[in-house]
């Protein structure tokens, strides 16, 4: 008889409620006439992400020490059940983004099954705590991704953009996993913690440190950090708007806070090292980004190197290395996630309705056309540069604290620049919703009919009111990232 | 003073603005209302004034928790010279809320529900008694401003708003370096916890934003674009009283928080100021049109407001507090005068206007009367400010009231040049018959303005003796008013 570890099913759950979500999804679509499809797939997809939200919520009350689950291959602790309540709510955001795309009946139901199981994959990796976990998490959720990016099969840069997600991020995996193999014949550990204290007296260890590099490198292609950006704007360009909103949000969820824990456990004794090249990461995203976000005319495409920029904004409180870095960063995640989905959720219903791409001509007088929306695009881009009263205004705050108490105030004035640079690019999408002539006007395209979408306007109005509770609210939030944080050795 | 007092007059009209967007009102509503709320500050105001002690420290103190690790709160309070300041605005911006619906503006929820966000961020700027608060608002008035002008302004708003939140962006996040550092080294973000500092470096970064603000030679190459592009009573607001913003800021942060600094750098701010208070003097001396006339006097103005700052005494702050007071009434009373102007002639330019005082009475007293106040006659309120601004400053060296002085006289000439450029000489081709006098509305919205400036005129001290605890006002400021 083989010896099988006992198995912690609840701080299992969170991942398991959108896979059984993904699985009915996909067998009801099945038995089920064409046109109950989408309901029954999108509500049981929906109330996955509420379960995995709830049981999410649940572990994190109930777990405050933090412990190997599994035979120590996944951890169950505070931080990776605030990283799955991020992802969860990403997730039941992009159901309601979604729910109206993608007319074809045929795949609906594999469309949001694979919304579901994306998640499920990031909530996994987010508590993996062995490199093959974190790796198996990893594939599991960019698999579904690539399939996701393609999956509007008649639209050209669908397909385009899926096979680019799928090239350039089996590069990325696959440059991932030398590093583990390096780091793994370096320290003979592939769990972190056994890793970290291996690696204490290895500090200058050749292999380690290319393992470390390599490993850098592949999270940083997920998180679209410059320089391993490259994909994101064509990515996010040709992929269907949803899930676009739904990469940008959950993904950097997802690479960011495992970033922070492979970094901080399994290399502390590495910190110099990793400081300076995340920093380096962070400056090379914050120029990158926001350079190249001013001459785009296509806002999915901007809003692609805005991400890019943002990236390099959380890094920073990754670089600085301290507990109020990594608050910083699950905090700054919150209204980031909320903003990000709810731009490219209106993004979503202006194409809907125009049926083409939108760019900045074409999103012209959508202001006064659309109160609502335009209304909430604006303020979007308004929090995006930082602006109160949007949660982002916090982020900063928080993320330039954690610089300076680490002794990095040049990374201050780089993250000050970038954003004076950024404001050029926002304030463009608000020129192009309010303050459009009635010449320019003429020549944008006729919109068609207005949409009438009232899931995807709920789901603009809860990321709206994510990022402005988030600025008023700040003590809760801090006080769940702190507790997140303290799973860390910080 | 209580300090729910205080909170509501800064989320009233904020609130109002919520409310104004949010739900469906009939179109000519949302100017009643603005007004209304407009007024009601006022009317809170001027309550609040029966329970303010003038010789005593903060009042109307409210403090709550924000986020408590980096020692931020929501802290609010009054000081005298911030009270004064606080009314200000609100009676400046009672003033442009009420013209812009006596005016009609296309899109009137959104235009006045921007209009009351300011209101309300401004007076937040006036009443925060912690850095991240501060700066919050500061930045919050960004966002009305720019959509204000974008939307609402003339022929080259795209430029004008560029220019602007560009400008101000670049000052207002080296403050918000300066804000962290500065911060994290005491420990608080709270003004009035926190002890000074002597870096340099975090003091430039405060003074970037407030001299971009105010804005002070050579920081003011947003500023005639911004006003002659702004509607009239925006850029009233803009010049009365969100340019008191930086100046405000140079006072309660810059040289209470700073004293080395503010005291190393006291030369070169005043060499700025002076050669601002001169160039723009000249500049509004020969500018072509009556806004142009009134930006220019403003930066010349602010120029002078800093002079008095920078002296680093009494009589200087006194002076400096009083002047942004009447500066502001002035420079609101004149911007919605233009506005009036261009309403009646489709234009500002000089060389179209002329001859308006012919028939139009109640135009021609308003705008001598405004016009030689703020050219600082004998026996004004600006007089007053300018008085004791002149004599700080000799106190600093004779030499900065010279050139004080020397722009007193430019004021007089440029002001006296507007004055007959619009009312007198032979009739402008633009001006015609259909040209009508002030209307009664119109009188209702200035005739109150220039009041309060004539009442500042009659009693200056009311200000000048009630800006600082003990009317002491370097030993307020060393104290850091506590």
């Amino acid at each position: 008889m083989i010896p099988t570890p006992s198995i912690d099913w609840l701080a299992l759950s969170p991942t398991l409620a959108p896979l059984a979500a993904a699985a009915f999804a996909l067998l009801l679509s099945v038995l089920l006439p064409e046109g109950w499809r989408r309901a029954v797939a999108a509500f049981f997809v929906a109330a996955g992400f509420v379960v995995a939200l709830a049981l999410a919520a649940y572990v994190y009350w109930k777990s405050p020490d933090a412990r190997g689950i599994v035979a120590d291959a996944a951890r169950r602790d505070r931080l990776a059940a605030l990283a799955q309540m991020i992802v969860a709510g990403a997730g039941l955001l992009t159901v309601g983004i979604a729910y109206s795309d993608n007319p074809k009946q045929e795949h609906v139901g594999e469309y949001f099954a694979l919304i579901a199981t994306a998640a499920a994959g990031m909530m996994f990796m987010v508590s993996a705590s062995s490199l093959v976990t974190l790796f198996l998490g990893l594939e599991w959720f960019s698999i579904s991704l690539y399939v996701l990016c393609a999956i509007d099969i008649d639209l050209e840069t669908s397909l385009e953009s899926g096979l680019k997600y799928l090239i350039v991020g089996s590069f990325g995996s696959a440059v991932l996993l030398f590093g583990f193999a390096l780091v793994f014949g370096a320290t003979g550990h592939l769990d972190l913690e056994g890793i970290g204290r291996v690696g204490e007296g290895l500090h200058d260890e050749r292999m380690l440190v290319v393992g470390l590099a390599m490993v850098l490198t592949g999270l940083g292609f997920k998180a679209s950090a410059a320089p391993f950006h490259m994909w994101t704007p064509d990515v996010y360009q040709g992929s269907p708007t949803p899930v676009t909103a739904f990469m940008s949000a959950a993904t950097k969820v997802a690479a960011l806070v495992v970033t922070l824990r492979v970094l901080n456990t399994a290399f502390p004794a590495q910190e110099d090292l990793w400081t300076a090249a995340v920093a380096a990461l962070a400056v090379a995203s914050l120029a990158i980004g926001n350079l190249a976000a001013l001459v785009q005319r296509n806002v999915k495409r901007l809003l692609a190197y805005s991400s890019v920029s943002h990236a390099g904004f959380m890094l920073i409180p990754i670089a600085a290395g301290n507990e109020l870095g990594a608050k910083a960063l699950l905090y700054y995640l919150i209204p980031y996630g909320a903003a990000s989905l709810g731009a490219f959720a209106v993004v979503a219903a202006r194409e809907r309705e125009l049926g083409q791409p939108v760019t900045l001509d074409n999103l012209g007088g959508m202001g006064w056309e659309r109160p609502f929306l335009g209304f909430a695009l604006a303020l979007f881009a308004f929090a995006f540069i930082g602006l109160p009263p949007g949660g982002m205004f916090t982020g900063k705050l928080y993320a330039f604290s954690a610089a300076v108490d680490a002794d990095w105030t040049w990374l201050v004035i780089v993250g000050v620049i970038a954003t004076a640079v950024s404001v050029y690019y926002y304030l463009a999408i608000i020129r192009a919703l309010y303050m459009r002539t009635e010449i320019e006007l003429r020549l944008a395209p006729v919109g068609g009919s207005p949409p009438r979408d009232a899931l995807l306007s709920i789901s603009v109005a809860l990321s709206l009111g994510v990022v402005f509770a988030s600025f008023v609210f700040v003590q809760p939030l801090i006080d769940l990232a702190e507790k997140a944080a303290r799973s860390l050795p910080l | 003073m209580s300090g729910w007092l205080t909170t509501t007059l800064v989320f009233l009209p904020i609130a109002g603005a919520l409310l104004l967007w949010l739900l469906p009102w009939p179109r000519l509503w949302a100017g009643s209302i603005a007004t209304l709320i407009a007024l009601v500050e006022v009317g809170l105001w001027i309550v609040s004034v029966s329970g303010f002690d003038f010789q005593a420290g903060i009042q109307g103190e409210q403090r709550h928790a924000w986020f408590s690790d980096l020692g931020v709160s929501y802290h609010v309070g009054l000081y005298g010279f911030s009270f004064w300041l606080v009314g200000l605005t609100v009676v400046a911006s009672a003033a442009a809320i009420a013209y812009a619906w006596w005016a009609g503006r296309d899109r009137p929820r959104a235009y006045f529900g921007l209009m009351l966000f300011l209101v309300g961020a401004v007076v937040g700027v006036f009443v925060a008694q912690d850095l991240v608060l501060f700066y919050a608002f500061f930045e919050a008035m960004l966002i009305p401003l720019y959509v204000l002008i974008g939307v609402w302004g003339g022929a080259g708003r795209t430029r004008a708003t560029l220019t602007f939140v560009i400008y101000t962006m670049a000052g207002s996040l080296l403050m918000l370096a300066a804000i962290v550092v500065f911060g994290l080294r005491e420990g608080t973000f709270d003004l009035i916890d926190s002890g000074t500092s002597d870096s340099a470096w975090i003091f430039l970064g405060f003074l970037a934003a407030f001299v971009v603000k105010a804005p002070v030679f050579p920081f003011h190459g947003w500023l005639p674009l911004a006003y002659r592009e702004s509607p009239p009573e925006v850029a009233a607001l803009l010049s009365g009283v969100i340019s008191k913003v930086g100046a405000y800021g140079l006072l309660r942060i810059a040289i209470a928080k700073f004293p080395e600094p503010a005291h190393n750098f006291q030369v070169p701010l005043l060499v700025l100021a002076g050669v601002g208070l001169v160039y723009g003097s000249l500049l509004a001396f020969r500018a072509p049109d009556v806004r142009g006339v009134i930006a220019y006097s403003s930066l010349a103005q602010l120029g002078l407001i800093t002079f008095g700052l920078f002296a680093l005494n009494d009589q200087g702050f006194d002076g400096a507090v009083l002047q942004m007071v009447v500066h502001g009434l002035v420079s609101t009373t004149l911007f919605l005068l233009a506005g009036g102007i261009e309403r009646r002639t489709s234009t500002g330019q000089f060389a179209l206007l002329g001859g308006m005082a012919r028939g139009r009475p109640a135009l021609a007293t308003m705008l001598m009367a405004t016009g030689v106040i703020a050219l600082a006659v004998p026996g004004s309120a600006a007089f007053a400010g300018e008085f004791l601004i002149l004599l700080g400053v000799f106190d600093t060296g004779w030499g900065w009231a010279v050139v004080g002085a020397v722009a007193v006289v430019l004021a007089a000439m440029y002001m006296l040049r507007l004055i007959s450029a619009v009312l007198h000489q032979s009739p402008g081709s633009a001006v015609n018959d259909a040209a009508l006098d002030l209307r009664p509305a119109e009188l209702a919205i200035l005739v109150p303005l220039l009041a309060c400036v004539l009442a500042l005129s009659a009693w200056p001290a009311a200000v000048s003796e009630r800006a600082f605890p003990g009317d002491d006002a370097a030993r307020a400021v060393e104290g850091q008013f506590r």
